[in-house]
């Protein structure tokens, strides 16, 4: 790929020559920006099997009965589908992508403090996917317990567990490296004058997130540990025969992967808190609350996990404390988007592809955090758990806010990555069918699950075969509009006009490097003198036209 | 795991300091990976009290405190062997790594013989005499042998990376003020101790 | 870079690490004895309580943390609260009638 070259003098990272040849160049790389690309390519990719997936199934539940699959194939399924959206796409997606190609430049330093370890942490994440894909096709047949591997019946089905739980494990490895990389990054390569108030708020959700990374992760890698453990030696830890407490898996279980959702999350927010100002031309509102309610997220975060276990038989106590947690960390995601709207507020909106898809970000994280805090009440919890309305729930918080949040930044650094901008006309009319079909096939979820839709069934009773026949169509709209963002993207990549160094007037430091950027990104290492969003001039502009 | 790494062409400063947190952010998580064992410990232990301490009565606590002795003294020999690199005596310096190496050899052995001596008395994972027991003592010796067995491959990629490094210093790798490696190798089993620390008493002593 | 450390950490003299290795065994002493002490339900907390000073002794001394930056510490801090956190919410359950 061919890449353009604007005021370079020294050739791009596409471009510049390595110690290694051909396809090497890229598998043998040190470079945080190179290594962001590969992660961009897989993590698409896998996200487009598990979209399939999702399609699939959708298409299933069009009519009551079996439509074009067993039960037994939807029960994969749907478990495929979890496992891949939640391990390979959405929790490495904006860290192992944006994060390791603009942490660095965002915070002028010319790569990761461990480029070793990154390259490392890739071969992790790959090695977990395929494996992933390959326990589709090993005798035992594909995994069908649900992404959640709830004991008893993940030690009793005959399907392959193991090689599901080892993927899943390696890519937990894979995240912890990289959030270890990024904070130590943080702490020890910010430029001269880069203190943490000057850092952009992308580093800060990334500092953030980082610490979910190192804190939780493991001990989701455990549990899942002792389930393989379980199902080989028979230890008993969980196995209720023996006197296990599958209980006690879910709270392990949920010990992780409830912050998980803030390791999701948070690096999105901290896109969208880099797109706002942007195309609002005006300094962030609240600068200072968006980055420490960050680390407030990532900490109440961490507090929370209970709440996915009110109807498992927990203790009266847990139930109260734990639900009283979960209306405390709605506060700080409230004050993000408080300050992303405070910061709209008489801007000059440039509604381009970016800010659009933080718009509808914005919209539906919103739908899928109240509907959070109505799942997070007690005695609501009952009548809703397991049925489609929490699908819909973190369906909002998950695709129509961090999935959102990952397209964002796709249009929002494109040009900076690949040197090109895409067709933004082609790109707004994507949006909008992603945005519309998102919405028509979650929305009705709410419905039918308020009414009594269970979640994971193959089957269903007719009186709600509207509500299906409607998430079925959005469905394919959203899969229509999915395709169309990627040829668009494709097609900029290959054959789009060329970009130059600060194609939407952002003030950070990616767009004082060249685009693409150097191997080394910088030159010589820039000295900060102000904050990251410094938009006083056209503040003033705009006040002289008044 | 840590080090100073540089890229083909980006020759980044050296951080001793940087590459010492990278180590400890790792050590973390070997941490909690093991917290979520010990909360395993707390709750079982919580709810089989009895059969927890009639089942910690058949460890042999002997070999715990002669284990316990072991990787404590591994441990001052790693931290020994750092200040001789440090002062420029790279024969001392080896010399206490490789005592290191033999104290958590000598380590294994032990830990080999005290499951051997279980296994022989028909203890072990889904046997026969265990599944007869009361479900608290199938728990504690699952536990048990999870947690000293996950402990026990710990030592050994400890003494992989302490192998690594001990041919590091033969060979002059590390020159000058460049000990780096051999701290963050140092830190890694400094963590096996501070594990084991942990598990003695939990296991051995609490009858 | 902003933090510029490249004090090489601080050179332990091989005294201090035999002298913090001979208080470790006697700890070690200290706790099998106070095990067979009948101290009820005391016993778990006394024996977690001398293995968490011994904890103390390697990760300051052997570890050298005692000499890193502040932060360092921090992050041990922030570690070990996150643990027993976890333990505190988990026993939220166990602890109370279900």
């Amino acid at each position: 790929m061919a890449k353009a070259h604007v005021t370079s003098h020294e050739p791009d990272f596409w471009n510049v020559q390595t110690e290694h040849k051909g396809i090497w160049a890229w598998l043998l790389t040190k470079d945080h920006k190179r290594i962001g690309i590969m992660y961009l390519y897989a993590i698409v990719s896998f996200f487009f099997v598990g979209a399939i997936f999702g399609v699939l199934m959708r298409l299933e539940l069009i009519a009551p009965g079996k439509t074009i699959m067993e039960p037994q194939t939807y029960n994969s399924l749907f478990t495929l589908h979890g496992i891949i959206m939640i391990f390979l796409f959405v929790i490495p997606a904006m860290p192992a992508v944006f994060g390791n190609f603009f942490l660095p430049i965002q915070i002028g330093a010319k790569d990761v403090f461990f480029p070793r370890l990154n390259l490392l942490s890739w071969y992790l994440y790959i090695i977990g996917g395929l494996l992933a894909i390959t326990s589709l096709f090993l005798p035992g047949g594909p995994v069908d317990t649900g992404w959640t591997f709830y004991i008893p019946y993940s030690i009793r089905t005959t399907t392959n567990v193991i090689p599901a739980l080892t993927a899943a494990f390696i890519l937990g490895f894979s995240s912890i490296l990289t959030g270890l990389n990024f904070i130590t990054t943080i702490h020890r390569m910010r430029a001269p004058g880069m203190d943490w108030f000057r850092m952009p708020l992308f580093p800060w959700s990334l500092y953030a997130t980082g610490w979910v990374q190192i804190l939780a992760t493991p001990i989701i890698g455990i549990t899942l540990l002792l389930v393989m453990i379980e199902r080989v030696f028979q230890v008993g830890i969980f196995d209720p025969s023996l006197g296990g407490d599958p209980v006690l898996y879910q709270h392990l279980f949920w010990t992780y992967s409830h912050p998980a959702v803030y390791i999701i999350i948070l690096p999105a927010m901290g896109i969208i808190s880099e797109i706002i100002p942007v195309f609002a031309r005006k300094t962030i509102f609240g600068y200072k609350f968006i980055a420490y309610s960050s680390l407030a997220i990532a900490f109440f975060g961490s507090l929370v996990w209970g709440h996915h276990m009110f109807t498992a038989g927990m203790s009266t106590t847990a139930m109260f404390i734990f639900s009283f947690l979960t209306f405390l960390v709605s506060i700080p995601s409230a004050i993000k988007v408080f300050n992303w709207v405070a910061t709209l507020y008489k801007g000059s909106i440039a509604l381009e592809a970016p800010l659009l898809y933080a718009l509808a970000f914005i919209i539906q994280f919103s739908i899928g955090g109240f509907t959070g805090l109505m799942i997070g009440a007690l005695s609501i919890d009952i009548h809703l758990q397991d049925t489609s309305f929490i699908v819909a729930h973190f369906h909002y918080v998950m695709f129509g806010g961090a999935g959102f949040g990952f397209f964002a930044a796709m249009h929002y650094w494109f040009p900076k990555m690949f040197g090109r901008m895409y067709n933004k006309k082609t790109a707004i009319v994507a949006w909008a069918h992603v945005t519309i079909g998102f919405n028509l096939t979650y929305f009705p979820m709410f419905i039918m699950g308020y009414l009594g839709m269970p979640r994971r069934y193959y089957d269903y009773l007719p009186q709600f075969q509207p509500y299906h026949i409607a998430s079925t169509i959005g469905s394919w709209i959203l899969f229509a509009g999915l395709v169309m963002m990627i040829v668009n993207l494709i097609r900029g990549m290959r054959s789009g006009e060329k970009a130059g160094m600060d194609p939407w007037g952002g003030t950070t430091l990616e767009w004082t490097v060249d685009t693409p950027p150097p191997l080394e990104n910088f030159e010589t290492i820039p000295t900060v003198t102000t904050g990251p969003y410094d938009y006083s001039r056209y503040e003033i502009a705009a006040k002289e036209a008044q | 795991m840590s080090g100073q790494w540089e890229t083909q062409s980006v020759h980044l400063h050296r951080d001793d300091a940087g590459s010492r947190m990278g180590m400890w952010l790792f050590l973390f998580t070997e941490l909690i990976l093991f917290g979520g064992l010990f909360i395993v410990y707390a709750v079982y232990r919580y709810a089989h009290q009895a059969e927890f301490h009639l089942a910690a009565q058949e460890l042999h606590s002997t070999i715990g405190f002669i284990n316990t002795i072991i990787l404590l003294t591994s441990s001052m020999t790693m931290a020994m062997s750092i200040t001789a690199l440090q002062k420029g005596n790279k024969a001392l310096s080896m010399a206490l790594v490789s005592a290191t190496l033999i104290l958590a050899g000598a380590f294994l052995v032990n830990k080999f013989f005290e499951w051997a001596g279980k296994f022989a008395n028909g203890i072990y994972p889904g046997s026969p005499e265990l599944m007869n027991r009361p479900q608290g003592e199938v728990l504690y010796f699952g536990l048990y042998f999870v947690m000293t067995g996950l402990h026990a491959l710990h030592v050994v990629i400890g003494m992989a990376l302490l192998a690594v490094n001990l041919s590091f210093i033969k060979r002059n790798v590390y020159t000058g003020e460049n000990t780096v490696k051999l701290e963050t190798a140092g830190l890694y089993w400094h963590l096996v101790d501070l594990i084991w620390i942990f598990l003695f008493p939990l296991f051995y002593l609490l009858h | 870079m902003q933090q510029e450390n490249n004090a090489h950490g601080h050179i332990v003299g091989y005294g201090t690490y035999a002298f913090i290795w001979l208080g470790l065994l006697a700890f070690t002493g200290i706790t099998v004895v106070a095990a067979g002490i009948n101290l009820g339900a005391w016993t778990v907390f006394v024996a977690l309580g001398i293995a968490s000073i011994k904890g103390l002794m390697v990760m300051n001394v052997f570890m050298h943390l005692k000499f890193e930056d502040k932060i360092f510490k921090i992050f041990a801090g922030v570690a070990f609260i996150t643990l027993a956190i976890f333990l505190v919410l988990t026993f939220a359950d166990y602890l109370f009638v279900r």
